[in-house]
Parts: structure tokens; C-alpha cells; sequence
């Protein structure tokens, strides 16, 4: 689903990503973890086709980016660290919105769906400025299943979140992982992201340091691991 | 690149030399104009600048879009360059005019077309400068800058013609009548004559600035490079 | 390729639908706007002796330069918006090409413009006693307006991506409009002065050749900025 090759990403004279190889198969739930700094949001951007790689090949869904970016973005659910929802916009008028946008088949329909599976049916009236950081959040996945993609990328979505926001959060998460969407994930809780993922890797100065799926991984061993990828 | 090219040291010694010869051209050899005697010789290096500022602007155009092309970094060194250097040469155009202009016509400055279209273009230039210096990331750097020359070098084209426009309705109040400064006198086949060696004197030390600035430039970024390297 | 434009257009009316349904709530842009401009002819009044001889020549420019400067406040809000809450990843998220959320924006950017414009004429009026209710003025104003939202919507989505922001919108967009504020004067006073039309229209033409060529640049270069 996922097929990235050699990636290298350079802000001006600054390295960020340097020959990153990365795949996912469809249906995978990769957690990315790393060290603030490592460059886990850059790479993420690079696969929302926000941001062009230096070099390399990028493949999402079977297409090239950026070549073909168009068509990846219509097939991609993008969570990032800030809920890209408009404060003065209704609940109801933001999915509305990014429906049009993204030319939504029988949207009415479509945004009730949504609004249900995040939760927030009660709230479809209300402005966006008086929601929680949680319920922000909630319907910013609700906007990025909108569209029934293929892939989602989540940048680390428990960000500001308090404890019941994110159990909520969690359960949201596994339920829109759960119909066979691929799905890739930034991190840097770990605990969190245990449950979750059926597939940890650590990125580490540039590249993937170390890959683990969740069958070879012991509960306590993540955290081992992870120090180790970091370290070696 | 360790030690200045040959071609440079050529072109400076050259310069240097065709701008005595201008000194020469310009104080001995032109004969003294019958109204104006020695103020009027301020003519020659005031077109001259004229001139290179012209030169400049057309270079920062013609860069700015071959960078929009072919993204390479080489020519957003060039069109600073050229930016800076027809900045400098259009201060000491509209410098000159006005030295010219007091003793002539009793002002220091007219609003006449060329004159006010040369202190827009300062202002572009400014702009675009200021632009620069508020962003961080080279690539956006030479993008925004970019995209911003061209839209300045088609909209000052017009600028200029408005202004036409709008002197032959209105011509200026103070002072001077038309708005070719140049036609207020006649011109005998000596003035020609130091008059052109003057543009193409001129023309030389354009270019021999020009390779000093993007030689500058170019071997400001390798220092960065190295910078970064070293802090690794 | 028939689908593929109306989502085309359908995300340009999204865009536009989703601005104005925003400002109707919280009306912080156009307030914002008419009063500064309320605020821009209170101070000529006081810097300008309007007398009644001189309102005939000197209304276009007071009315202009009042534009110009109101529209840099609403260009500046409307980016600021998507950039705040980093809505423009959002709207780059979209599969539609780059140019329909330049065209969105500029749509509602001059949507905005001409409400403040159509308030402040009346009021104008009111003040000083001019009537200003001529088809060619509000001709003008239409086609003034068109020109400055072109390069400013441009201009104001790099502006709100650099460390200066709100200070640089008005430093890299007046030099690069004189060409409009000149013909718009010089028209907006050739109609308001009833005078012949051989004198208005190469203003006109101007304004007209300025506005096509801006827009269809600007419209080229807008990937460029919004790019990463």
C-alpha cells in the first residue's frame, strides 16, 4: 500500500530524512516512534503529499507522489497535530465543507454517519470554537474518514489529550482501523500506541532504525526496544 | 573555487580601466554644453546607471523565472545579485537626476516618468528584500522571491506607461515640461560617442559585479554547508 | 474530464460558501475592515481641507487610498484564518488542483472588499454631500477591486508564511497596484465628472488589461506558494 524508497527530505542545507526505506502492506496499523526532532512529522507530511521529498521514491496506494498526488490524496485520511477545523463553522458546516471538497457522494447521509461514529451527533449544531480539545479531535477523524480513504496517517493524535479523551480517542481509532484501512501512525507515547498497532518502527536520525511487528514483541519488550533502536 | 577565477580578475582589471577611460571620455574629450557647462556632464554617468539598474532588473526577471523552472538554487543567487545591484545603481540614478535636476530646473525632483517608476522599482526591491529576510527555509526563500520579481518586473512596465499617461494629461507642474529629460538638449556626434562608451564601460562593470556577488553567494552557502557539517 | 471540473468548481463554491457562512457568524473581518476605513475618511477629513470646490477632484483618491488600505486588513484576516489553525494543510488536502483554492479565496477576498465598498459610498455620500451613485463609479470599483484582490490574495498567502506577516502584506502590495489606484483615480473621476469617454477609456483599458494579466499570473503562480 505503502512504498518508500531512499526517501531523503533537506530543509536548506539541514538533513532531515536521509535514505529512508520504508513499506506497509494494506490492512497494516504501523506505529512510527521516535524522538522529538527525528523527523516522524516530516516523513508524515511527505506521505499526505504536503511536503515534496528531496529524493527518492514515494508510492502510496499505487501512486507516485508527487507526481501523481491528486489521485493519492483523494484515497488519504490525514489526522495532524492540529485539528484543521474551522472555530466559526458548525460541527455539521465543517464536514459539509470538507465533503465538497473532496465531492462526497450523498453527503447529508455521509455526515450523519460520521457524526455518530465519532460521537458527536448531540454537538452537530454547535460551533467548533466551543469544543474540547478532545471533541476537536474526534471530528477531525471524523473529517478524515469523510471520504472513506483508503490509507490514514495519524500524526501523534493524543497530543493534548486528557486520559478519558484519549481512551475515547483510542476506541474511535481501533474502530476506523479496524475495516481494513491501512493505517500509520506517529508517536512518542508508547504505552498508548501499544495496544493499538500490529506493527512498531523506530525512526531514528534519518531512517528507520529498527522494525518489530506486534507477534514479536512481549508487552514489556516495546519500551526495551525502542531504547535499543535509539541507541544502536 | 579557492582563489578568484582568471576570467574575474580579468574583468575587474578591465572595468577598472574602461571606467578611467570613461573619466577621460567624460571630462576631456566631451566638448561643454552651451546652457549647462560641467552639470550637464553628470548626464552620462546618470544614464549610465540608468542603465545598469536596467540591466539588473532585466537579469533579477529573467533568473527569477528560470528558477520557477528549473528549481535549481545557482539562479536565486543570481537574481539577488542582480536585485542588489540595480538597487544600488537606481539609488545613484535617482541621485544623480536630482543633482542634475536642482541647477537645471530648480528642484530636486520631478514626477516625471522615469524617475518615479525608478523609485517604485527601489521599493520593489526593498520589498523584496524585506520578503527574504523573513523567511527561514532556503527553498521558500528562493520561491517567494521569486514568484515575487515576477510580478513586480510585469506590473512596473505598466506602472511606467501609466505614469505617460498620466503626464501628458497633467505634465509636471514644477519645473521641467516633458518627461524625457534627455531630449533638453542636443546631442553632438562627440556626446554620442562618450555617451555610448559610457553604457558599454558600464555594461562591464555590471557584469563584473554581478560575478562578484554570485561568487559571494556561492561560496556563503558552502560556508553554511561546512558549518552544519561541523556541528554534526 | 467532465466530473473532474465540476469538483473543480464545486471546491472553488466551497471555499467561497465556507468563508462567507464563517464571516456571517463572526463578522470580525468586515467590522474590522469598515471601521478602518470609517476611520481612514475621518482622517482626511481633518488632513485634507475637503471643501466643496475641491470634493470633485479630490473624492476618487480619498475613496481609493480608503480601499486600498481597508483591503490589506481583510487579505491579511482571510490567510490568517486558514493559517492559524493550520486549515491550509487542510484545503491542500483536497484532490483538487492548487489554483481552486486560489480562485476560492480571491472570490471571497473580493466578496468582502466589495461589501465594504458598497457601505462606505453611502456613508461617503451622506458626509460630504456627493453624490456617488453612477453605474460607471460602481463599474470602476468592480474592476479595481478584481485587480487588487488578483495579486493580493497572491501576495497575502506568502506574506502570512513569513516571520513579518501583517507588516510585509501592505510593503509588497502597494508598489506593485499603483497601476490600478492610478486608473481607478482617473476613472472613478473621469465618470463622477461626467467627462467624455475618449479621456476615460485608455484609464479603463488599463484597468481591464491589468486585471486579465494578474489574474492569469497569479492564478500560474499560486502553486508555487503554496507548495512545499
Amino acid at each position: 500500500m505503502i512504498e518508500v524508497h531512499k526517501l531523503a527530505k533537506r530543509f536548506g542545507l539541514k538533513t532531515v530524512l536521509r535514505g529512508l526505506d520504508f513499506q506497509v502492506a494494506p490492512g497494516e496499523f504501523v506505529a512510527i516512534l521516535g524522538p522529538n526532532g527525528a523527523g516522524k512529522t516530516t516523513f508524515l507530511r511527505i506521505l499526505a503529499s504536503l511536503s515534496r521529498p528531496t529524493f527518492g521514491e514515494v508510492r502510496v496506494a499505487g501512486y507516485q507522489l508527487p507526481k501523481q498526488a491528486a489521485a493519492v490524496r483523494s484515497r488519504l485520511g490525514v489526522v495532524t497535530h492540529q485539528p484543521l477545523l474551522y472555530g466559526d463553522l458548525t460541527a455539521e458546516e465543517n464536514l459539509r465543507f470538507y465533503g465538497r471538497m473532496y465531492a462526497v457522494p450523498d453527503l447529508d447521509c455521509r455526515i450523519s454517519d460520521v457524526l455518530e461514529l465519532v460521537g458527536l451527533s448531540a454537538r452537530r449544531r454547535d460551533l467548533v470554537r466551543t469544543f474540547s480539545r478532545g471533541m476537536q479531535q474526534r471530528l477531525a477523524i471524523g473529517r478524515a474518514v469523510l471520504h472513506d480513504p483508503e490509507v490514514m496517517l495519524f500524526d501523534e493524535p493524543h497530543t493534548g489529550l486528557d486520559q478519558d479523551a484519549c481512551d475515547m480517542l483510542d476506541g474511535l481509532l481501533r474502530n476506523v482501523a479496524g475495516r481494513g484501512r491501512t493505517v500509520v501512525m506517529t508517536s512518542h507515547d508508547l504505552a498508548r500506541v501499544e495496544d493499538l498497532a500490529t506493527r512498531f518502527d523506530v525512526l531514528s536520525r534519518g531512517v528507520i532504525a529498527a522494525s518489530k511487528p506486534r507477534s514479536g514483541l512481549g508487552k514489556r519488550n516495546l519500551l526495551d526496544f525502542y531504547r535499543k533502536a535509539l541507541a544502536g | 573555487m579557492r582563489s578568484q577565477p582568471k576570467g574575474l580578475t580579468f574583468m575587474t582589471i578591465l572595468s577598472g580601466l574602461l571606467f578611467l577611460g570613461a573619466l577621460w571620455m567624460v571630462f576631456v574629450y566631451a566638448p561643454l554644453e552651451a546652457v549647462m557647462n560641467y552639470v550637464q556632464k553628470i548626464f552620462y554617468f546618470h544614464i549610465a546607471n540608468a542603465w545598469v539598474g536596467m540591466l539588473g532588473f532585466m537579469a533579477a526577471a529573467v533568473a527569477g523565472i528560470v528558477y520557477l523552472v528549473k528549481k535549481d538554487m545557482k539562479w536565486d543567487i543570481v537574481e539577488l545579485a542582480a536585485v542588489e545591484i540595480s538597487l544600488v545603481f537606481f539609488s545613484i540614478t535617482i541621485a544623480s537626476g536630482s543633482i542634475w535636476a536642482k541647477p537645471s530646473w530648480g528642484t530636486w525632483w520631478t514626477w516625471d516618468a522615469r524617475l518615479t517608476t525608478a523609485a517604485i522599482l527601489e521599493m520593489i526591491y526593498l520589498a523584496y528584500l524585506l520578503l527574504r529576510q523573513g523567511i527561514e527555509d532556503p527553498e521558500q526563500r528562493a520561491r517567494f522571491g521569486a514568484v515575487y520579481t515576477l510580478i513586480g518586473s510585469l506590473s512596473v512596465p505598466i506602472t511606467f506607461f501609466s505614469i505617460r499617461i498620466w503626464q501628458t494629461i497633467h505634465p509636471a507642474v514644477i519645473g521641467a515640461g516633458s518627461s524625457s529629460a534627455v531630449g533638453s538638449f542636443g546631442m553632438t556626434p562627440k556626446m554620442l560617442a562618450t555617451m555610448f562608451y559610457c553604457l558599454g564601460t558600464f555594461s562591464v562593470i555590471f557584469v563584473t559585479l554581478l560575478w562578484y556577488r554570485i561568487r559571494l553567494g556561492v561560496l556563503a552557502e558552502r560556508v553554511e554547508q561546512i558549518k552544519l557539517q561541523v556541528m554534526e | 474530464m467532465e466530473r473532474e471540473s465540476t469538483a473543480y468548481f464545486k471546491a472553488i463554491g466551497a471555499i467561497v460558501w465556507k468563508d462567507l457562512a464563517a464571516e456571517l457568524r463572526s463578522r470580525e473581518l468586515l467590522s474590522a475592515m469598515l471601521v478602518f476605513a470609517m476611520l481612514v475618511i475621518l482622517i482626511f477629513n481633518f488632513a485634507i481641507e475637503l471643501q466643496p470646490s475641491l470634493r470633485a477632484t479630490i473624492t476618487p483618491g480619498v475613496l481609493w487610498v480608503t480601499f486600498a488600505f481597508a483591503g490589506t486588513l481583510g487579505l491579511n484576516r482571510s490567510m490568517a484564518i486558514e493559517k492559524d489553525r493550520g486549515c491550509l494543510d487542510g484545503l491542500l488536502l483536497a484532490p483538487v488542483d492548487r489554483s481552486a483554492i486560489y480562485f476560492g479565496k480571491a472570490l471571497s477576498n473580493l466578496a468582502f472588499m466589495l461589501i465594504v465598498e458598497l457601505i462606505v459610498l453611502p456613508v461617503y455620500s451622506l458626509l460630504y454631500n456627493t453624490n456617488l451613485f453612477n453605474p460607471g463609479l460602481l463599474l470602476t470599483i468592480l474592476l479595481g477591486s478584481i485587480g487588487y484582490v488578483a495579486v493580493g490574495t497572491l501576495l497575502a498567502s506568502m506574506a502570512v508564511q513569513t516571520r513579518t506577516r501583517d507588516v510585509l502584506l501592505p510593503i509588497l502590495l502597494f508598489p506593485v497596484i499603483l497601476p490600478i489606484l492610478m486608473a481607478a483615480v482617473k476613472t472613478s473621476g473621469g465618470f463622477l465628472q461626467s467627462a467624455p469617454m475618449e479621456t476615460i477609456w485608455p484609464w479603463l483599458n488599463i484597468l481591464i488589461v491589468y486585471d486579465v494579466i494578474f489574474t492569469a499570473v497569479a492564478f500560474m503562480l499560486y502553486d508555487s506558494v503554496v507548495e512545499e
